[in-house]
């Protein structure tokens, strides 16, 4: 093993030449936090559009029910017939373990989200590969980016050993801003941690102001969701996706 | 793979670490009921940490009150079953026959009348209902706190959980002590200067506003003090695990 192997072991394969080189991409650490990520979002996707169902009716404020005006309503049918929809049946009620899963869901995004920031800063993490370094903090290489974005080129090898600039800045819009919301949104929905920090909902502007905008926060990590999927797809699906299980890649990068 | 002899140790003792850590947490939990009665299912672990979480942080917490003029001008009547005959022949006696009977580790287990529990002193809240589906209104709440009337019946010391019935006693819910004793947890008889309606649970219902709205049960006829919920229904400490809801409503 090389002196380098000590952070990153350059293992040369042995077969026929062009060497493929097999480097390490991501630390367990972010490969854990990742999957462990993945599998609580998802339940508590499903899970909220399942609570959503039951009363897809959205208000500012205080309080709302239905009785009172409404911000928005989602022209969905719903699970209960207590609420005005327009449709005249009812979907089955899939309320109680989608409250149950979505809160031990949001327990483990919690945790592992602890696990993870904290011993990214550790590790320099954050530092060394999610801030934009001050070459790349430029409008100019920005705009490169979604140049090459645009004409749908694809990722240099450079790309696969390290974030570009626009996914560093969605990756920690993600965990410091989307995340963190989604999270105190939801916490402001619940009456007992109310009691103990008013504020909580309190600065969100009411109960329902803030069901609302943890429907809207939501929405918004979906949108990163499809988008960061897509990017990967682009990239190259399982490439990209074995990066994530075994934290290694092959170089030169083998494309299909 | 390489693995070294120094990160299979720290591996191990990490491990070891971790299993008596869970170990340690799990038997604290079960000395300070931190352990909800529905805490054994698949949702176990979220439930116990939630519930752990907020009788540690939020035991004597006030839920938030609000001023007079937010009170809701559109309250939300939830659906109600069809009322019985045995409730019809109450409601035509003005409500003078309905009871509640309080027993269990009591030391004077009593039927109060409503005007029974209107002699005790009164409180009154505005606070809003929050319902598991999303909906909301704020209200005023009349009535005495269960503590005066717990106090009344003298309950025991050694009481964990308060178990509360419906007129129809399919209908049954249980909270803790430090929601029993908590001074905002009323046995409603008054809902915005009037009395409190039918269709809001009248003449009798609890309110237990640190909680979603379904442990606030409406038509309340019977109170029963334990120190164990296994011998109530199958032992999940009210009818909603029954139905897939959680025991704890406070989220």
């Amino acid at each position: 093993m090389s002196a380098l192997g000590l952070c990153y072991p350059l293992r040369v394969a042995t077969a026929s030449p062009p060497p493929i080189a097999v480097t390490r991409r991501h630390t367990a650490l972010v490969r854990v936090t990742h999957w462990l990520t993945v599998i609580s979002f998802f339940a508590l996707l499903v899970t909220g559009a399942e609570l959503v169902i039951s009363h897809p009716r959205f208000y500012w404020g205080e309080t709302g029910n239905s009785g009172t005006p409404t911000l928005f309503k989602i022209p969905i049918p719903s699970s209960r017939d207590t609420v005005p929809t327009g449709y005249n049946y009812v979907l089955p009620d899939q309320n109680g373990w989608s409250r149950y899963l979505h809160f031990e869901a949001a327990w483990v995004l919690v945790l592992t989200g602890l696990v993870y920031v904290t011993a990214s800063v550790m590790t320099a993490h954050f530092r060394k590969n999610l801030l934009p370094s001050p070459a790349q903090w430029s409008s100019s290489a920005i705009r490169d980016v979604f140049q090459k974005y645009l004409r749908r080129a694809p990722p240099g090898d450079a790309e696969s050993h390290s974030y570009n600039v626009v996914q560093r800045i969605s990756y920690l819009l993600v965990i410091f801003v989307l995340f963190p919301f989604v999270i105190w949104t939801g916490l402001a929905l619940s009456p007992s941690f109310d009691s103990a920090l008013p504020a909580t909902v309190n600065l969100l502007g009411g109960r329902q102001s803030a069901r609302t905008l943890h429907f809207f926060v939501s929405g918004l990590l979906v949108i990163f969701l499809v988008a960061h999927v897509t990017m990967i797809s682009l990239a190259g699906f399982w490439s990209r996706t074995r990066a994530m299980i075994t934290g290694r890649v092959k170089f030169p990068s083998e494309r299909s | 793979m390489n693995i070294s002899r120094r990160r299979l140790i720290t591996t191990g003792v990490a491990a070891a670490a971790g299993v008596a850590g869970l170990a340690a947490a799990s038997r604290i939990a079960r000395q300070h009921s931190l352990i909800p009665p529905d805490g054994c299912s698949l949702y176990g672990p979220g439930e116990t940490l939630t519930y752990a979480a907020q009788r540690l942080l939020t035991r004597h917490s006030l839920a938030r009150e609000f001023p007079r003029s937010m009170i809701s001008s559109v309250p939300f009547a939830n659906e109600i079953a069809k009322p019985t005959e045995e409730f019809k022949r109450h409601q035509a006696a003005g409500f003078s026959t309905w009871r509640l009977t309080v027993d269990g580790m009591v030391a004077h287990p009593t039927a109060f009348s409503l005007s029974d529990l209107k002699t005790l002193p009164t409180h009154s809240q505005i606070t809003e209902v929050v319902c598991e589906e999303g909906w909301s209104y704020v209200a005023e709440w009349i009535g005495t706190p269960l503590a005066n009337v717990l106090h009344e019946v003298g309950v025991l010391p050694q009481t964990r959980y308060i178990v509360y019935y419906a007129s129809e006693p399919y209908l049954w819910g249980s909270i803790d002590m430090a929601d029993a004793l908590h001074p905002q947890t009323l046995l409603a008889m008054g809902m915005n200067d009037g009395d409190l309606p039918v269709k809001f649970g009248g003449p009798l219902r609890i309110r237990v506003p640190r909680q979603l709205g379904y442990k606030s049960l409406k038509f309340l006829t019977h109170i029963t003090a334990t120190d164990t919920l296994k011998r109530f229904g199958k032992g999940l400490g009210s009818v909603d695990p029954e139905y897939g809801y959680s025991w704890y409503a406070g989220i």
